[in-house]
């Protein structure tokens, strides 16, 4: 399956999970699917059949919010069977809104609070290193999540730490909660302030699987520092009328909206 | 306190390369020859308790037995999320150590007084909430929590108790230990204020009264067994902690005799029942200003004796062929 199936892929599950459970997030989603399918379809050392293998690459999704994503991906790559996704957002479920480990194969950590998923990867690339072990740790944010001053706590020790195991993905969709991230918190000189405290950096074309790809594969930048890509994506991509709007962080797609929506993807 | 935790802690690291120690630097004078000796087991995470939180769940859900350490409310409350969610959440063997229980730091100001902590920390699914009351006590809880899988918090402060092991006296997280011997009320103790217990105790048995003394190192799981036999053998229970009455080891074992129908003959929590503190002074005034000194806590108990022996007389006035049975 190439990368692109994979996304369309993740999307229609997405969309269908939060339109069946009546849940927020799916432009959150969206934003990061092309991301998460470059990930897990070619960049991620991982097993789904041993999906607790201490050789494997981690991969910690921060912004919690979007766990339906990581849902459909795992589901995706085998990690557990595509019907355990009708129970997202469910009665009953483990396939919570945000993301757990409980009962779920593959994910590595548990998130839906912000700003704690990158200590907690830095805590397993420092443990890395001091083992001698080769994996690496990803951590996926998301823009809105970088005003929480304790992914800067973080971001300063991984660097001091000299972390180039530790790779971190930042899901710049410009919009968070209420309004754009320019006009809510501004995050801009956003890529001089990795750098500053002293990472590696590029940015990307979140939605170019070429450009993911090709920067994925050059992971890590540079020896001795933590590597950062700034994606650049549109909240809600894929769905004409979900881009860029502050609604759809919360909507979700039901009747004549799902319909259109689903449409939309299957035609890509 | 701290010198002997670290000095237990250090014996461990040598034996166990798991061992993992990270400080939110603090310790001076204190963890320098630990760094020294286990140079790759130890780390200073700089003043960001949340990033110490997080870093140490991820280095102990990779196999790592971690204690993270601060003083007073900062590797507890000022992270209370990551340990909410990161550590207890995934059951990671993350040992929080906090120096400055109490008053420990009492002229410091209301922001050194870790008065809350206890019933704070109790209500975390999975943690075990620990308050030893000397040196060894220290030493076999921090050897203990090692061993022991899921989340811990050892609380330690600057005073501690003038105790010596029993010949042969064993240590286990959730089974309290007897200090002294009384059936005239049993006092529950946590942390080093249990020296005070102890001078009161000597007070009280001028008087004629007989105190026995629980040494409840481990808040939770609580020693419920040690409780009740406490309550069916002793007049009253009487609980003693440099801490907030609200929710801590009074709570603690209020929620646990009533829910049980094991219910004291008489109760009483000793603890601090105002609001912030904004005097400050030494533990020892502290303690004095807020009633928990030997003298304070045995005035009162004298009192809580005599007002239940008035009662027992003005029930048999009332029912003099009625059964004592209350």
């Amino acid at each position: 399956m190439t990368t692109e199936q994979l996304a369309k892929n993740i999307r229609c599950h997405a969309l269908r999970m939060t339109s069946r459970g009546q849940s927020s997030h799916i432009a959150s989603v969206f934003s990061m699917t092309d991301l998460l399918a470059v990930l897990y379809g070619e960049i991620l050392n991982v097993d789904p059949q041993l999906p607790s293998w201490d050789g494997r690459d981690r991969f910690i999704l921060s912004k919690g919010h979007a766990g339906a994503g990581i849902y459909a991906a795992l589901a995706e790559r085998g990690f557990f069977p595509k019907e355990r996704l009708e129970t997202h957002y469910q009665d009953g479920s483990n396939l919570c809104g945000h993301v757990t480990t409980k009962g779920i194969p593959g994910v590595d950590f548990s998130t839906g609070s912000l700003g704690h998923g990158l200590s907690v990867a830095t805590g397993m690339a420092y443990g890395a290193k001091l083992d001698g072990k080769t994996h690496r740790v990803f951590a996926l944010l998301s823009d809105g999540e970088c005003d929480e001053g304790s992914n800067w706590e973080a971001i300063l020790f991984a660097s001091h730490a000299k972390l180039d195991n530790l790779m971190v993905l930042v899901d710049y969709n410009k919009i968070q909660s209420l309004a754009s991230v320019a006009e809510t918190l501004a995050l801009e000189p956003f890529a001089q302030k990795w750098k500053s405290f002293g990472w590696s950096v590029h940015e990307i074309d979140g939605h170019d699987h070429h450009d993911i790809l090709t920067t994925c594969r050059r992971l890590p930048f540079e020896t001795n520092k933590p590597s950062c890509i700034i994606a650049h994506t549109v909240k809600g991509k894929g769905v004409s009328f979900m881009e860029n709007t502050v609604l759809w962080h919360y909507r979700s797609a039901q009747g004549e909206e799902y319909k259109k929506a689903l449409e939309e993807l299957e035609r890509t | 306190m701290r010198n002997a935790f670290i000095k237990k802690l250090s014996l461990l690291a040598e034996k166990d390369p798991r061992i993992f120690l990270i400080t939110g630097d603090l310790g001076f004078g204190v963890l320098e020859e630990f760094a020294r000796c286990s140079p790759r087991q130890y780390l200073n995470v700089g003043v960001a308790e949340q990033n110490m939180t997080g870093i140490a769940t991820g280095l102990a859900l990779e196999g790592r037995i971690v204690y993270t350490y601060s003083i007073g409310n900062f590797p507890t409350l000022r992270c209370l999320e990551q340990l909410r969610n990161d550590a207890c959440y995934h059951g990671a063997n993350v040992n929080v150590v906090s120096i400055g229980g109490g008053f420990s730091y009492g002229a410091l100001g209301f922001s050194h007084h870790a008065t809350e902590d206890l019933s704070i920390l109790r209500s975390l699914p999975g943690m075990t909430v620990m308050a030893p009351c000397d040196t060894w006590e220290v030493e076999e809880a921090t050897s203990a929590l090692s061993q022991k899988s899921g989340v811990g918090y050892l609380r330690l402060d600057k005073s501690s108790a003038p105790l010596k092991p029993k010949e042969g006296e064993v240590f286990h997280i959730g089974k309290s230990r007897c200090v002294r011997e009384g059936n005239d009320l049993t006092f529950v103790v946590a942390g080093g204020i249990l020296e005070e217990v102890l001078k009161a105790s000597e007070l009280l048995k001028a008087e004629g009264i007989e105190a026995r003394i629980l040494s409840m190192h481990t808040i939770k799981p609580l020693d419920t067994e040690a409780l009740f036999e406490a309550v069916r053998t002793s007049e009253g229970i009487v609980t003693v902690e440099e801490h907030t009455i609200e929710g801590g080891l009074g709570g603690a074992v209020a929620e646990s005799c009533l829910e049980a129908g094991v219910v004291p003959r008489f109760f009483y929590r000793f603890g601090l029942r105002q609001g912030f503190s904004s005097l400050i002074g030494s533990q020892a005034y502290m303690r004095r200003l807020y009633g928990l000194d030997a003298e304070a806590i045995a005035k009162r108990v004298k009192e809580l004796v005599s007002e239940r022996d008035a009662q027992k007389i003005h029930r048999l006035e009332r029912f003099p062929n009625a059964q004592e049975n209350f």
